[in-house]
């Protein structure tokens, strides 16, 4: 049966079980639109902004484990959607983004809402495609699902002129994808893993350091049972929060820039070191001629080998799907006849205690004058149990919830990792509530990253979101401040927030609920009143201590030893 | 050091912008790049004279791997290889220069390819260094103009890049 192209746009959506689709219409994919407008499979949503409708299907695709889905216009909705993919890029989001492209006639003339799409995408996509057939579109989408999914996830666009969408093709959904030059990684090398193995039973300091890969492979059991078995510490990043319950004694907290004093020293001193699914990011690691003057021995688990030898020397790689790899290596350590030196784990543990006992772990000091941000996000914790969805915008109010919220699970902490783009919490919650109705949606934001897309408030009422927004309001654009504090002499250049709108009105005018809190006292009880009203949206407008900074904090281009703690200043 | 990375890739528009903005994304050297379709239609290859610290090579050969129009990559400078440059050459032709310039050529085992009243244009393939002496041997007054193609390589032997 022959099909309009964007008939078959909607039928590969159907087809690859798509719910939700987060999109801005225009002239490119009127067809499209109006195909979807004939079906009720696929539900889309209209954000305000396509930045937005990207982190929104980035929310939906990191709380859930599916691929999320965008649909914009040709032109200025492409360059829009850009820094979500970019985001999402960064991250290893799995993503599809269907793009509206003008007339194969007029491509080329510079014709109206024209832009090189597939050029301007090229560095922040796992791969893209321009269509030229409507023949080619169902397997073009297919390959595109495949690509998003398999492998280290990522974004994939697929960028369709208008005319391509309204002629006729035969629609047939490939069953298979064949990409002769694509063949994502699977089990590991079992020498390999025999290797690694005897190198973890070996270690007089062992350490566990995973990352985002563990979250996205679906790798977190396993990861859990490991580091149990080998009794060793273990150290989540920012991406890979959840992977391991933070509430689990042997968790040591985040690495790097603002991550416990312990699980620095530990990732510095170790004599093994099993980097799972992490990448060994400037922000992890600090200066990496720093990380490499102390000797030990590193093992590299990732599905991407150009994540391997990136940064740091390896001594033993291992290029597999992180699921099957820990399985096997758990394999391994249970059939070995050795165990690990329990005389010399006790004696590691001693050293990471006295590290904790010095560093002090997380702490600030709190008030009764002035709201702490901590405070903020230790009673959301308290409140929700740990069990919330929680999503943040980029600055200290990310550092903070990062540090305070103890997240048991894996794909309950959504964040700008990479990126580090503002305006992502509040959208990435909307994807996030969308695909997780009956869970509890936090966003914890700054008074600077909500107005970067403060926008789609519009999109939670059109949707019914109830999402909480929680803004730590410090009237300054916190982390800036932090640096400018450091290492600009007090010159806050820029970093104050002047005319700050009326959140509370603001939040009401958008037909939500507002809320100001100027008390420590009060934080509490806004914090229950707001999460009791499970239908509504409400907005935190937290005024919070403007004087508060993140630590512990490596400087960037310190190494991770050299660390300013709290009571340093 | 210097590599010569052989590798073949999908023969579609925008394959040959996904590698140069690869390596202009990164930070990577190009010294020169050539690319033609080979015997198999649906496959391009390419040639890339790249200079870098192992660890560099060593990104550069796995984000090439990562791109997923790229099918095979080979370092060609691990092992024996062959290399050659295609080079065009017009010099001013005049007087005594022009049987001097003919001698050049044939010692060089150029050909001439076009010959005008006052200009003769030479064709010359081989190394780098060779094309280089040539310039140098007939002196720089006389060139008119040069064209390069940059090195296109291929393994000794048994040594063969393909699917």
């Amino acid at each position: 049966m022959e099909l309009t192209g964007a008939e078959i746009v909607i039928r590969c959506l159907q087809e690859e079980q798509v719910e939700y689709v987060f999109g801005y219409p225009g002239g490119a994919v009127l067809f499209i639109y109006d195909e979807l407008f004939k079906q009720d499979k696929v539900k889309h949503v209209l954000v305000r902004h396509e930045q937005a409708a990207v982190h929104a299907a980035d929310g939906y695709a990191r709380s859930s484990d599916k691929v999320g889905v965008a649909i914009v216009t040709s032109g200025p909705g492409l360059t829009n959607a850009v820094t979500g993919i970019a985001t999402a890029y960064m991250d290893s989001i799995p993503m599809v983004v269907i793009s509206g492209q003008v007339p194969t006639s007029v491509i080329g003339e510079d014709a109206f809402q024209e832009v090189d799409a597939v050029g301007i995408t090229r560095p922040c996509v796992k791969h893209n495609f321009l269509v030229k057939d409507p023949k080619d579109i169902a397997a073009t989408i297919k390959k595109a699902f495949y690509l998003a999914r398999t492998g280290r996830p990522g974004p994939v666009l697929v960028d369709i002129p208008k005319d391509v969408s309204n002629q006729k093709a035969v629609f047939e959904y490939p069953s298979n994808v064949n990409i002769r030059a694509y063949h994502p990684p699977g089990k590991a090398d079992s020498a390999q893993i025999r290797h690694a193995a005897q190198m973890l039973l070996e270690a007089k300091r062992p350490m566990v350091y995973a990352g985002g890969g563990v979250v996205q492979g679906g790798a977190s059991q396993q990861l859990t049972e490991l580091v149990r078995l080998l009794g060793s510490p273990c150290t989540n990043t920012l991406m890979g929060l959840g992977g391991y319950p933070a509430n689990d004694k042997q968790f040591v907290g985040m690495p790097g820039m603002h991550g416990t004093y312990e699980a620095n020293m530990a990732m510095q001193h170790c004599d093994v070191l099993l980097a799972v699914g992490a990448r060994f990011d400037d922000r992890v690691i600090g200066n990496v001629e720093h990380f490499a003057q102390v000797q030990r021995k590193i093992i590299h688990i990732d599905i991407d080998p150009s994540s391997i030898a990136k940064r740091v020397k390896v001594d033993l790689p291992i290029v597999a799907d992180l699921k099957l790899a820990l399985d096997e290596l758990l394999g391994a350590l249970r059939s070995s006849k050795q165990k690990p030196d329990a005389a010399e784990l006790a004696a590691w543990w001693r050293q990471v205690d006295e590290w904790r006992a010095k560093g002090g772990g997380l702490r600030y000091k709190n008030s009764t004058e002035v709201i702490k941000p901590q405070y903020v996000i230790e009673t959301l914790h308290k409140i929700t149990g740990g069990d919330a969805i929680v999503t943040s915008d980029v600055g200290q109010h990310q550092m903070w919830a990062a540090q305070y919220y103890k997240f048991n699970q894996p794909r309950r902490w959504i964040n700008s990792g990479g990126l580090g783009t503002m305006g992502f919490g509040l959208p990435a919650a909307m994807g996030a509530q969308l695909i997780n109705p009956d869970a509890t949606v936090a966003c914890v934001t700054g008074e600077g990253s909500i107005q970067m897309n403060i926008q789609e408030l519009s999109t939670c009422k059109q949707f019914r979101l109830p999402i909480k927004v929680l803004a730590l309001n410090n009237r300054y654009l916190g982390m800036v401040r932090q640096w400018q504090e450091f290492f600009h002499g007090n010159r806050y250049s820029q970093s104050y927030m002047d005319a700050l709108p009326d959140f509370v009105k603001l939040a009401e005018a958008y037909g939500h609920i507002g809320m100001r809190i100027e008390n420590p006292a009060d934080v509490e009880p806004a914090i229950r009143e707001a999460f009791a009203r499970k239908n509504d949206l409400v907005f935190m407008d937290f005024r919070t201590d403007s004087t508060e900074n993140v630590f512990p904090m490596v400087p960037g281009g310190k190494g991770l030893s050299e660390v300013i703690l709290a009571e340093d200043l | 050091m210097r590599h010569i990375i052989s590798l073949l890739m999908e023969n579609e528009a925008g394959a040959l912008s996904r590698v140069a903005g690869l390596f202009s994304a990164r930070g990577y050297n190009i010294e020169s790049l050539t690319v033609a379709p080979t015997e198999d239609p649906t496959l391009s290859r390419m040639t890339i004279v790249t200079s870098g610290s192992d660890a560099v090579i060593d990104q550069i050969n796995k984000q090439l791997n990562k791109l997923v129009d790229v099918v095979a990559v080979m370092d060609l400078s691990e092992g024996d290889h062959l290399e050659r440059e295609l080079m065009l050459v017009k010099v001013r032709a005049l007087g005594e220069d022009r049987e001097e310039l003919k001698r050049m050529a044939d010692i060089f085992r150029g050909r001439i390819i076009d010959v005008s009243t006052d200009t003769y244009t030479i064709e010359l393939t081989g190394a780098r260094a060779k094309l280089d002496n040539f310039l140098e041997a007939i002196g720089r007054e006389l060139i008119l103009e040069t064209v390069r193609t940059g090195a296109s390589g291929i393994g000794r032997g048994e040594r063969i890049l393909k699917l």
